[in-house]
């Protein structure tokens, strides 16, 4: 059997809806969120390097990269938030975030 | 196109990243505790010459750099309308943060950077110059949002602004990598002829699911319900002027890009993407009419106003055409001005000893005390409702004349409905001010900027304000023009994809 196209788009998949269910059902802590959306970002860069590959177009690629210059950008924002939170609050729990409802 | 011509087209680009970048060395080695106003000032002014460069190239160059840039009309009234929020924005925060011991230079140049993503977001000809003008954007904001960082309400709204919208930018990413699989290019042009295009099911099936996680992924920047979740708690937690930006700029330049997207590269799609727009419209303007009733913070109750605000320009959107697009145009330049408005009088709420007053309580008896300010916030919530002879009345009257020429009356009627119901709590605040006792002592300190602010927008949203509709009608229409295409798109060569290797 060979691999196709629909295999990485299946893999794809399979790391998106992880990364999904990992912000949502994640009861923890909010370095887990983190690596959830590391996740999403990367499951989009397997998805357009198998169709750049595909398709035998450069674009692909290209975006690919701009994905994770940006992705590394919004770790760094991302952990650099998390910092001034937790000095704060002293806790990263994600069920302490609540300090505002309505 | 020469290599200046082309300079000259992005002038306003090419001036805010320069800018930016020198003031945030500027305010690195700066030693001196009140560098916020120097680099406040700085920001204003280059703002405004960003906005002056739009009088240039840079309204009608046309397609840059191979279709990823477009330097049209419609990108140029966006733009306007995005600097000139954010320089109200960046001019309204030196007193605030000062008192909040955050005046620190960066507060500004985030701004300006914001602008910058923001004013590629609406240029974006491509889906590359999207995504990397949307996080540009992005990443300022959660960091804006955030920017009291000693308190803890801000730093919360900035985790939670952050988490939600790294996940929105996943949705759009995921949505952006199947629609470019699956048409096989990323430029708009090229995705709108491969629409056109009929293909076999399963291509079919890859681009409206690309399209719908797309529109989910954008209907999240402009808070559209079932999208919004994150704008009551990011509205509330964050420092006014911080919130007052959110409001107004970047919905504008989400709003802007949705309509580009939608009419330029999913326009042969209409079917598709119409029913989540109508959807989200709906839901938009129900949610936010009801949900705010029961508030009892001001920045909560402003913030559901906006998501109601955003359902009224999806209600133009979904009617698409000249006037629809002309429409939301319309509406989200007077929304801007109304929502700047009502926050510079939110922010004006501060009790004797200066503290921030952010409780709808805090208003009663402010005909009283400040009868000039109750004015001013009266004329904000009035046209907010969309009451006739306040300026509000116009566009949301555009809006629904558009949907009705589009057969979407019953759409139109809905919206009216709930715009009753919204009146409610926009009176309701009128009341208070007018009619109840009892509200806490105001300071009296004198914010000449503030104050010239606060009277502008009500003199622009006030009845004398259609005085402006002649130019706001040539303005918009002509914006317009520029992106929806007059003939149907021609389908092209047979898919690259269906024949594969």
């Amino acid at each position: 059997m060979s691999i196709g196209l629909e295999h990485f788009l299946a893999v794809g998949a399979i790391l998106f809806v992880i990364g999904v269910f990992g912000i949502f059902l994640n009861r923890k802590n909010v370095i887990v969120i983190l690596m959830a959306i590391e996740l999403i970002l990367l499951s989009v860069n397997i998805n357009l390097i198998a169709f750049s590959v595909y398709l035998n177009d450069m674009t692909g690629q290209v975006f690919a990269m701009f994905v994770l210059t940006v992705a590394a950008a919004e770790a760094a924002i991302g952990l650099a938030i998390l910092v001034i939170y937790f000095r704060n609050r002293g806790t990263i729990a994600v069920d302490d975030i609540n300090q505002m409802k309505g | 196109m020469t290599f200046w011509e082309t300079i000259q087209a992005i002038g306003p680009e090419v001036i805010l990243a320069v800018g930016a970048t020198d003031l945030l060395l500027l305010t690195a080695f700066s030693k001196n505790p009140n560098v916020i106003r120097t680099i406040s000032l700085i920001s204003v002014l280059l703002l405004l010459a960003a906005s002056a460069a739009l009088l240039g190239p840079a309204s009608h160059a046309g397609n840059l750099f191979h279709g990823q840039f477009r330097a049209d009309a419609f990108s140029a009234f966006a733009k306007l309308l995005i600097f000139l929020a954010s320089a109200v924005a960046i001019a309204m925060a030196p007193g605030f943060l000062k008192r909040e011991g955050e005046a620190h230079g960066e507060y500004p140049i985030l701004i300006l950077f914001a602008a910058l993503g923001m004013s590629v977001m609406v240029s974006a000809g491509d889906l590359m110059m999207l995504y990397v003008g949307l996080e540009l954007s992005s990443l300022s904001a959660y960091v804006l949002a955030s920017f009291a960082r000693r308190n803890t309400r801000s730093s919360e709204a900035g985790l939670k602004y952050f988490v939600l919208g790294a996940l929105a930018s996943g949705l759009l990413l995921y949505g952006i990598s199947l629609l470019y699989g699956f048409t096989g290019s990323t430029v708009f042009e090229d995705i709108a002829i491969a629409l056109a295009t009929p293909a076999s099911e399963g291509i079919e099936l890859g681009r409206l699911f690309g399209i719908v996680f797309v529109l989910a992924g954008i209907a999240f920047k402009v808070s559209a319900v079932p999208f919004h979740m994150w704008t009551p708690d990011v509205y509330q937690g964050a420092p006014t002027p911080v919130t007052a930006f959110f409001a107004s700029a970047p919905k504008v330049a989400a709003m802007v890009l949705l309509t580009r997207l939608v009419i330029d590269a999913m326009g042969p799609a209409t079917d598709a993407w119409r029913q989540i727009i109508i959807f989200m419209a709906l839901a938009s303007t129900i949610l936010g009419g009801v949900a705010a009733i029961g508030q009892r913070n001001i920045k909560r109750l402003l913030a559901y106003s906006s998501i109601n605000n955003v359902g009224f320009a999806l209600v133009g959107l979904a009617a698409a055409g000249l006037a629809g697009v002309a429409s939301v145009l319309i509406y989200m330049t007077v929304y801007v001005v109304m929502t700047l408005g009502s926050f510079l009088v939110v922010m004006r709420l501060r009790g004797a000893d200066g503290e921030q007053l952010e409780s709808i309580d805090s208003l009663s008896g402010l005909a009283r005390s400040r009868p000039g300010l109750a004015l001013a916030m009266m004329t904000f919530m009035f046209s907010l409702a969309g009451i006739p002879f306040f300026f509000g009345f116009y566009p949301k009257l555009m809006v629904f004349d558009a949907a009705v020429q589009a057969d979407l009356a019953w759409l139109a009627a809905v919206a009216i409905a709930t715009s009753v119901i919204g009146a409610f709590y926009y009176i309701k605040i009128v009341k208070i001010m007018y009619f109840d006792e009892g509200g806490p002592e105001l300071t009296t300190e004198k914010e000449p900027v503030a104050s010239g602010l606060i009277a502008l927008t009500a003199l622009a949203v006030s009845p004398l304000g259609y005085l402006a509709i002649p130019y706001l009608e040539t303005a918009t229409t002509e914006a317009a023009a520029s992106i929806v295409q007059s003939g149907p798109v021609v389908p092209a060569a047979p898919q690259t994809l269906a024949s594969g290797h």
